[in-house]
């Protein structure tokens, strides 16, 4: 559904942020990209969006380029940026608007959306929080059923209620010949939603991989202590010895922690490279 | 739901699906949660979930009326049953015995403690 060959970009020819990047996402499953601030992230995110141009390589989103902005595409692509924006009108007025846009869009369906989320479906737009104008938005990008839908920070500016209600959205509204694309660095919010993990780091994809292959590649465990023998990738010290991600010989199922799968894939890049190799 | 930290989501909610048949909220010949359904319910993407009903599908634990959805088996108690067996015999076993090695317990003493305990538990 998206595809990135050799993609170099920058926001000035002389210093370029991605160089040769290569990135291929099939439709189905939602995705988490990870990254510390300032990896690349929302560029990278704009670029499948199209609201930024590749200096060189292709993009392709939904069997369309970004960049060319056809309305065959944009009726198929919602994006929901991290700094929302919501006009000062009324909620059917909105719909009224932004709906044709979209020939998938289902008003119903938003709705629910909205009172699953707990937004009073008689109030004005202006009238919202930043919260509540957020859940507007990320009801409205669900109900579009667009094939592709991208989330910059999705959970930014939510409170501790409306993550829950966001994870059980969000896993209502993946379809077969859907694609989502939640970027974050608040891993915990995206826990047992996204079933593909991309990490970027420095401007590079460290990680492209299903939750399933990662957690039959490592396993996750506890150990008192730390040898030679045990074939471990990381260590972090915890309550009962040290968590590790170890190299998964006996096939064992365990459960992949994010924020350990993260640190391990940006402290130990070639041990982790070697490994999905 | 609370997850534990170690096992792979799948077959947490594996042993979730198992309980609601054992306690027979979910009895053999009614359809159970859908997979998007269950995926809502407990925040979880529906591909995990979705590899959660194949697996006890292997099992012959629950099965697919195309079309129509995901049953709990006739002989889904007898089949749940004896995957736990295995799986403890399997998993939990070797931790009780290394304790015991560790801490110097004998079987008689287990021995006597297993009968004290179903004495005061189950009878």
């Amino acid at each position: 559904m998206i595809n990135i060959k050799n993609l170099t970009f920058g926001y000035s020819p002389k210093k370029t942020m991605f160089r040769n990047l290569n990135l291929s996402l099939p439709a189905g499953n939602i995705y988490g990209l990870l990254g510390k601030n300032g990896a690349g992230k929302s560029s990278l995110l704009r670029l499948m969006g199209g609201m930024l141009y590749p200096i060189a390589g292709t993009v392709e989103v939904a069997g369309h380029t970004p960049r060319k902005r056809e309305p065959a595409f944009l009726q198929e692509m919602y994006f929901i940026p991290e700094e929302i924006y919501l006009p000062t009108v009324s909620l059917n007025r909105y719909i009224d608007t932004m709906g044709p846009f979209y020939p998938k869009f289902n008003e119903s369906q938003f709705r629910k959306y909205l009172t699953e989320f707990d937004v009073p479906a008689d109030q004005k737009l202006t009238a919202m929080s930043y919260g509540q104008k957020k859940k507007v938005i990320i009801s409205f990008g669900l109900a579009t059923n667009t094939r592709v839908l991208i989330m910059d920070e999705p959970t930014n500016g939510l409170d501790i209620p409306s993550k829950s209600q966001f994870r059980k959205v969000v896993a209502s509204a993946l379809a077969s010949d859907r694609l989502m694309l939640i970027s974050t660095h608040q891993v915990r919010d995206l826990d047992n939603l996204i079933d593909g993990v991309i990490i970027i780091d420095e401007s590079e994809i460290l990680m492209n991989h299903s939750l399933t292959d990662i957690s039959d590649r490592l396993m996750f465990n506890t150990l008192s202590q730390v040898t030679e023998s045990d074939r471990v990738l990381y260590a972090e010290p915890s309550l009962r010895g040290y968590s590790v991600i170890q190299e998964n010989r006996e096939q064992e199922d365990s459960r992949v922690d994010l924020e350990r799968l993260f640190n391990a894939v940006v402290t130990n890049r070639e041990g982790i490279k070697n490994l999905f190799h | 739901m609370d997850f534990q930290d170690k096992r792979a989501i799948y077959l947490q909610i594996a042993d979730y699906v198992c309980d609601k048949i054992l306690l027979a909220q979910w009895p053999p010949g009614i359809r159970i949660l859908s997979v998007r359904d269950l995926g809502v319910e407990l925040e979880v993407n529906p591909n995990t979930v979705m590899r959660t009903y194949d697996f006890l599908q292997q099992k012959g634990i629950i099965y697919n009326k195309r079309g129509i959805g995901y049953f709990a088996a006739d002989d889904a108690d007898d089949r749940i049953k004896s995957y736990r067996r295995e799986q403890f015999l399997e998993t939990e076993l070797p931790h009780f015995f290394r304790n015991l090695y560790l801490l110097n317990i004998s079987l008689e003493e287990i021995e006597e403690r297993f009968k004290a305990f179903i004495e005061v538990e189950f009878k």
